[in-house]
């Protein structure tokens, strides 16, 4: 017995050792961190204990631009990739033919480079003099007169940003609404049917409750994800996202840390503390809500 | 017989509606995948275009009659792309053995081995799984700087080569397999460690490549750490190569090499997505559904 | 109301490159009687699930028409056609309560046929009396048992009040005894509703047991339709008469010769003259042997199991066709068995001789 103990933690010391260095330890240091007042990284000295980071952040006018830039992404993007993933999987698991080529077609940018791709989607909106760009061109086909995606307007480029956004995000809703669908037993259809249900009613009744535990197990994780955007952001418009107006949360974090604006560890913290806040508090209330709505 | 023209109208009526929904179907679904291919067509498109032909159309073309692969050859050589494939190779190859080493031990001996403490211990690791990686990684960022290995491929892995969710999935795996195979190879002098590589690990194998496959897609995207952890060139992965090139790369704005580049560090994980599609799909469905 | 089955036809395409079609029913003609309870029989994949569907109107035929009364059905949809189906599995959405399941059928009602909320009630509760299950109607069906959910899958399809009333496998997910309770409680059901009920199963007890009338089929083809009792005596082929009876009939090879029976070497009895002679399979009943001590089938005695009331009877002949013969006798005969050798005699008509090319009963 004695010798099995010991074993079995020279098994779980590499695991320790790292989880300890790299997630317990930062964890419980970003929250000394983030009370540290005047901390400087170069001497690693500090002033004094308080909460003049928090207010720092909640007061620094980037924050509150990535803040807003956060919400409305996350406001906008979840709805609209869980209903058109939602509206995909439904037109996938109502076809046979060439169902596994849209299936793989589909799931495509799950395998791709963020920032790469993005490279793409900024060139196909971006509008310079020598061209207004191909997105410009299909809208002009509409009579709408050229936007400038890249560097215009404040919509514009959030347009662009929750469009590229859905677009990565897809394939993994996708995926996992067409297993859940697959798994609902035939038998409860034909039963709707032999009963004269109108498919309008058989989805609302017995598919989506059907499906609902997967539906929000995809709304809580796309709530998640997307309040920790930023590498979209960062392929779009480039990595100074303040300028652009474009900076999330986690972009906020990272460039108190490092880069131009970086050298600032316990701002980054306050900040990383407060995004943490956050992301815990719409998922309680989407776990409430869940208890509500979800037959498990 | 007036009902049987009725009946045979409500028939007709619903075998056209129905063909009618399935047209609506195929159009929406075919204008997703246009809405997922394009990108793919433009950046290939852009790729072999000439540098002038690109900047000459006012109006962008939907094809290239003469195609050229310049690009490619600049995008290997005013920029050093050769380097970050390598490093991003290397740095998925090293990322992935190592977590593969260190969470398959840990998913042994908490699915085989009985200790004190083993089920305080694996709560502690559950909990950690809730634990954002942004509230974590700006110690590490101080960690790894003070250690002096900003700009080494150590700073680079050492952070990601654990992963609780990873070792939460394989012990569930292992537990499902049968313990009077391990009691069967305690009785037949069998040490554990052979017992867990010619046993346990083959038959575990499925789980094993999904988490294989899923770490690799992490890795050859990966950007925030490594921008955070190197600034120097000659560190840099695909990410961070790819965002150097769009910043300061070719010494002039040149999209159709940016492209060549966009399109070359796509190409593996294409490829390797579409010899294994199934696999990965599969795979990512069932990590998926189980987080 | 009755039902007629006119040539219908179900082709299947293959699945896979170079697959052969699937017949799954092949020229099915059949009208059932207004009111009656029909046994559909016959092994897995015999094509008695396509037919139930097709009755239903979740498939088409592809040849032949289906009249329900005077009207024909043949290519309106399931949800026009009112009838109600029992799934094997039940099929009872898991996230609504019993009573929500059962209403959920009369919330489709359109038109003038719309219900109150009330009268839905009203109408839901009716059909849980029905069934008994009144009591259980604000469970969820994960908290109710195999036999709970099967009454409430059929009180789900009473209660549109159907035309015709479809049972896939009612009994199959079922324990043993609950079984034999609910398929009285099926007959009960039918009976006092008197709507024209069909289901399916490869149990062939069940079929007999409260069926009026059996469909027997095999690879989409209907063998025989009659009485239980009628089927049983008088099968139209072989396959009939050893897929009917517990324990199966007893088949030895044989032939026609000379006037005569023969079990190999023995000769069972005389036949009438114009019997064609030849090759043939003769099928015994288990209740077809009497133990006489010089009876003409000499069979070898493996060994006796006695079951209270009868006893059955374990033997060997080098005519017969399958492991070992079983026959079941009255067990107050037990004391006229000894040795390693039993001789019987056989009562004629417990006899059925088949011929052995097309398998086919012979009239002799």
């Amino acid at each position: 017995m004695e010798k099995n103990n010991l074993k079995a933690w020279l098994y779980l010391l590499p695991a320790i050792l790292f989880l300890g260095v790299f997630m317990v330890y930062p964890l419980i240091d970003v929250f000394v961190y983030s009370f540290e007042e005047g901390y400087n990284s170069a001497s690693q000295t500090f002033f004094g204990i308080g909460t003049y980071n928090y207010s720092y952040v909640l007061r620094d006018p980037y924050f509150l631009q990535a803040l807003k830039n956060t919400f409305i992404l996350v406001i906008i993007t979840v709805p609209l990739s869980t209903g058109i993933a939602l509206l995909i999987s439904l037109g996938l698991s109502s076809i046979q033919k060439v169902r596994e080529w849209y299936q793989t077609i589909f799931f495509l940018p799950y395998v791709t480079n963020t920032l790469a791709v993005g490279l793409v989607f900024m060139i196909l909106f971006k509008k310079t003099p020598y061209s207004d760009g191909l997105m410009n061109l299909l809208l002009g086909l509409f009579g709408v007169s050229p936007i400038d995606f890249m560097d215009g307007p404040y919509w514009a480029k959030m347009f662009v940003l929750c469009f590229y956004t859905v677009w990565v995000v897809m394939p993994f809703k996708i995926l996992i609404l067409t297993s859940a669908l697959a798994s609902v037993n035939e038998d409860y259809y034909k039963a709707a049917k032999v009963d004269g249900t109108s498919a309008f009613r058989t989805f609302g009744r017995i598919t989506l409750p059907m499906i609902s535990p997967m539906l929000f197990y995809l709304i809580i994780t796309g709530f998640i994800g997307a309040f920790k955007a930023y590498s979209d952001a960062v392929a779009l418009f480039g990595t100074n996202l303040n300028a652009a107006e474009m900076n999330t949360i986690v972009g906020y974090i990272y460039d108190m840390l490092y880069g131009n604006s970086g050298g600032y560890p316990s701002y980054a913290s306050a900040a990383a503390i407060i995004l943490f806040v956050i992301v815990l508090t719409i998922t309680c209330i989407n776990l409430l809500l869940s208890k509500k709505y979800v037959h498990y | 017989m007036k009902s049987l023209t009725d009946y045979e109208k409500i028939g007709r009526n619903k075998r056209r509606r129905q063909a009618a929904g399935k047209t609506v179907t195929y159009v929406l679904l075919s204008l997703w995948a246009v809405i997922v291919l394009f990108p793919f067509y433009w950046m290939i498109l852009c790729s072999v275009k000439s540098y002038s032909a690109y900047n000459s159309e006012y109006i962008p073309k939907f094809f290239t009659l003469s195609p050229t692969f310049q690009n490619y050859v600049d995008a290997f050589t005013a920029v050093p792309l050769a380097k970050y494939f390598a490093n991003t190779i290397i740095f998925t190859l090293a990322t992935t053995a190592l977590m593969l080493v260190v969470i398959v031990l840990a998913a042994f001996a908490f699915a085989r081995l009985e200790f004190k403490g083993k089920n305080l211990l694996f709560t502690l690791f559950l909990a950690l799984m809730m634990i954002p990686n942004e509230l974590v990684i700006i110690t590490n960022f101080v960690t790894i700087t003070n250690w002096d290995m900003r700009n080494t491929f150590m700073g680079l892995i050492l952070p990601s080569v654990t992963s609780v969710f990873y070792i939460y999935l394989l012990k569930e795996n292992f537990e499902q397999v049968p313990e009077e195979l391990y009691k069967a190879a305690k009785v037949d002098g069998t040490s554990d460690l052979k017992y867990l590589c010619k046993v346990l690990l083959p038959i575990c194998k499925p789980t094993v490549t999904t988490i294989t496959i899923l770490k690799v897609i992490e890795c050859w995207n990966s950007y925030v750490w490594p921008r955070l952890i190197t600034d120097d060139e000659n560190y840099f992965l695909v990410s961070n190569g790819i965002q150097e090139i769009r910043e300061n790369g070719f010494g002039r704005e040149n999209i159709p090499a940016m492209m060549a580049a966009v399109v070359v560090i796509s190409v593996p994980l294409i490829i390797l997505f579409l010899i294994f599609h199934k696999k990965i799909m599969e795979g990512v469905s069932r990590g998926g559904t189980k987080g | 109301m009755k039902i007629l089955l006119e040539n219908v036809t179900k082709i299947f395409p293959g699945r896979g490159k170079g697959a052969k079609e699937v017949r799954a029913v092949d020229k099915f003609n059949f009208e059932i009687p207004d009111g009656k309870l029909i046994g559909l029989l016959g092994p897995s994949g015999c094509g008695k699930s396509t037919t139930l569907n097709l009755l239903s109107g979740l498939l088409q035929p592809t040849e032949g028409k289906i009249f329900f009364g005077e009207d024909e059905v043949t290519n309106l949809p399931a949800e026009h056609r009112g009838v109600g189906l029992v799934f094997q599995n039940y099929a009872l959405y898991p996230h609504l309560t019993v009573l929500q399941n059962i209403t959920f059928p009369l919330e489709n009602l359109k038109g003038d046929a719309k219900l109150t909320k009330e009268e839905r009630v009203k109408r839901a509760t009716e059909a849980a009396k029905l069934v008994q299950i009144e009591n259980l109607m604000d469970r969820k069906p994960g908290e109710l048992s195999g036999g709970q959910q099967q009454r409430v899958a059929i009180a789900r399809a009473l209660v549109k009040m159907p035309k015709v009333l479809l049972l896939d496998e009612p009994l199959s997910n079922l324990d043993a005894r609950l079984r034999l309770q609910t398929r009285e409680e099926i007959r009960r059901i039918q009976k006092e509703t008197g709507i024209t009920t069909i289901f399916v199963t490869h149990d062939q007890e069940e079929a007999m047991s409260i069926s009026d009338m059996i469909v027997v089929m095999k690879d989409g083809l209907v063998h025989q339709i009659g009485k239980p009792q009628e089927v049983y005596d008088n099968p139209t082929n072989l396959f009939v008469a050893k897929f009917l009876g517990t324990p199966p009939i007893n088949v030895f090879a044989g032939r026609i010769q000379n006037g005569a029976l023969y079990v190999g070497e023995d000769k069972l009895f005389d036949v009438s003259a114009d019997a064609k002679p030849g090759d043939v399979y003769v099928g015994i009943r288990p209740e077809g042997f009497v133990l006489q001590a010089d009876g003409p089938l000499h069979c070898s005695l493996s060994r006796v199991e006695v079951m209270g009331r009868d006893m059955s009877v374990v033997a060997g002949h080098p005519a017969f066709l399958d492991a070992s013969i079983r026959a079941i006798i009255a067990s107050e005969n037990l004391a006229e068995i000894s040795g390693d050798a039993v001789n019987f005699d056989v009562k004629p008509g417990k006899v059925l001789v088949f011929d052995k090319e097309t398998e086919e009963r012979m009239y002799i």
